[in-house]
């Protein structure tokens, strides 16, 4: 009895991963997504460790629902404030989608600040993982860009006059202020360009690095590993015994005593 | 050509490979000459069409020898240099480094062409072609003497409500018998918000003009302040507290048959003297925040 029934569960678990073993066998996505979701964490990682897939989590929701707005926002200068007050009041859950991305937005910059605070406080900046905090200044850098660019999108009063603000505080950069400012206007005055050039920017060209440097971001966690906390017994990382050469792909045994990261 | 040199006799049983051959690189140059001129001129065709067929000719015959039983044109071989070192294989240029650099150049190339059209779309419409047309503010009878008028009017008319602009218009009267004019444009040196007149607002009204009309507020200024950071000017535009880094910019203007014409805006370093006797220290248009005038115009912004 206990035979068949095992034999039976057999049949049914081959007939349940047949799909699987047919996608592993082809492209190894299975087993990478394995890889990514089973990893090896220190001991004592702990809640602060998941600001960074929140804020991860965070980009997605706006991700989608911008997409979703994209669908019924206009933007041009007519009828770029009626079409956020037909998504508002008119759309069925309009008010909902605007209000998830709106408020997104402020979730999305407050958790990259946390996590920025707790990547800071663990020290989880140091060698080897410095270039993942560069990436994460750009990061944040593109981020504050969608807020601003975002901003204007309403194409109301407030909206209107703090992008002129802004755009006019871009202006009185060194080198490259005036430039800057006639660039984002796209001309002298605001027009009936500047909408579109801050939709365009806001929806395609941000968002677009944006999801570049986080697929870079991510690649560095999995490649260097997650932080160990300070308290850890845990080390935190440890120094490469070899030199590793970009040309040759090579490695060398590190000569001990000069060069280097400190110890 | 090296790996040609070491290898043994052709046997028949080997595939037997064509006699190395320039011209089908100047037959592809004459086709493509014959697709140019397509497009250029059919002069250009004839010369790539006689080309090609001379091309071909001579690739033909080349390809052809052996099977005509010409004998291959030898080249006198190079003299072979010897490395002094044993055992170290002198750096030859080979086929696949050849491949690669070629590949990696032509996709350069090609991104590069696409690139760069693309990249001057996206930035020189911003700068290419900008100006500020002239605007029509409507009859001189509407703007009595000695009195300030808040007037609206639309830049750009083909680009509509967005390009409505205010100015602050004063009429001083005759100065040398001709009409003198200050206008005052209403955007804040600061940040470029939009500054008020502080004074009881009277009633506005619409004016037709050769163009779209013109909203005329009469009003009875004693300064003007900007509701964003507190900015303040006096009468003349003159800075008198706040953050503003200058005095209010101004507008050129003109009278054509009888009407007040809006010109380009300038900056105004400091104004001396009142109404049609006021001397206006004159920088070309700037934008909000930026110096025109003193040692902070230097770095203000710093551009070299």
């Amino acid at each position: 009895m206990a035979r068949t029934r095992s034999k039976r569960r057999q049949q049914l678990e081959q007939v349940v991963m047949y799909p699987l073993d047919w996608v592993e066998e082809r492209s190894g996505i299975v087993g990478a997504l394995h890889y990514f979701l089973f990893r090896k964490v220190p001991r004592d990682t702990n809640w602060f460790h998941t600001l960074g897939s929140a804020t991860l989590t965070a980009f997605i929701v706006q991700l989608v629902t911008g997409v979703i707005l994209a669908f019924y926002y206009k933007p041009s200068p007519n009828e770029a404030y009626a079409s956020i007050q037909m998504i508002t009041n008119d759309l069925t859950l309009g008010w909902l989608v605007r209000g998830m991305h709106r408020w997104g937005a402020s979730v999305f910059i407050i958790l990259l600040f946390l996590h920025l605070g707790r990547v800071f406080l663990f020290g989880a900046y140091k060698y080897p993982r410095e270039l993942n905090w560069l990436v994460g200044v750009l990061l944040l850098a593109l981020a504050m860009l969608e807020g601003f660019t975002g901003y204007l999108l309403p194409w109301d009063q407030t909206s209107y006059w703090a992008t002129v603000v802004g755009i006019n505080l871009n202006a009185t950069a060194p080198f490259a202020g005036p430039f800057l400012s006639d660039f984002l206007r796209g001309g002298q005055e605001i027009g009936t360009n500047t909408l579109s050039i801050f939709y365009s920017m806001h929806m395609l060209l941000i968002p677009g690095a944006l999801i570049g440097l986080i697929t870079l971001h991510l690649y560095l966690v999995i490649r260097l590993g997650v932080t160990s906390p300070p308290w850890s017994d845990d080390p935190a990382g440890e120094e490469r015994e070899e030199v590793v050469t970009a040309k040759r792909g090579l490695v060398e045994p590190r000569p001990r005593g000069n060069g280097g990261p400190p110890e | 050509m090296a790996d040609e040199l070491e290898r043994p006799e052709h046997r028949e049983s080997e595939p037997h490979l064509p006699s190395p051959t320039i011209w089908p690189f100047a037959f592809a140059g004459a086709v493509a000459l014959i697709l140019l001129g397509l497009i250029v001129s059919l002069t250009i065709t004839a010369i790539g069409v006689v080309l090609a067929v001379v091309f071909g000719f001579l690739w033909i015959r080349d390809v052809t020898r052996d099977l005509r039983g010409e004998p291959e044109p030898v080249e006198a071989p190079a003299p072979v240099v010897v490395e002094e070192e044993e055992g170290v294989e002198p750096e030859r240029y080979t086929r696949s480094k050849f491949l690669e650099a070629s590949t990696l150049g032509l996709g350069a190339a090609i991104g590069g062409i696409v690139t760069v059209p693309v990249l001057g779309f996206a930035v020189a419409p911003a700068f290419v072609g900008q100006g500020h047309p002239d605007v029509d503010l409507g009859p001189l009878d509407s703007y009595p003497e000695g009195e300030w008028l808040i007037a609206t009017f639309t830049s750009v008319p083909e680009d509509g409500a967005v390009s409505r602009r205010t100015a602050f218009v004063r009429n001083n009267g005759l100065r040398n018998e001709v009409p003198s004019f200050t206008i005052i444009s209403n955007r804040c040196v600061h940040l470029g918000c939009p500054t008020q007149p502080q004074g009881p607002p009277g009633e506005a009204q619409d004016v037709e003009t050769s163009k779209e009309p013109v909203t005329l507020q009469p009003t009875q200024p004693s300064g003007f302040g900007c509701p964003c950071h507190g900015g303040a000017y006096d009468i003349e535009g003159n800075r008198t507290a706040g953050p503003p880094v200058r005095a209010l910019d101004r507008f050129e203007y003109s009278i054509i048959d009888g009407s007040l014409w809006l010109g380009a805006p300038y900056s105004v370093g400091s104004v001396e003297g009142q109404g049609a006797d006021a001397i206006v220290t004159r920088y070309d248009a700037a934008d909000p925040g930026v110096h025109v005038d003193g040692p902070e115009q230097i770095f203000y912004p710093y551009v070299p």
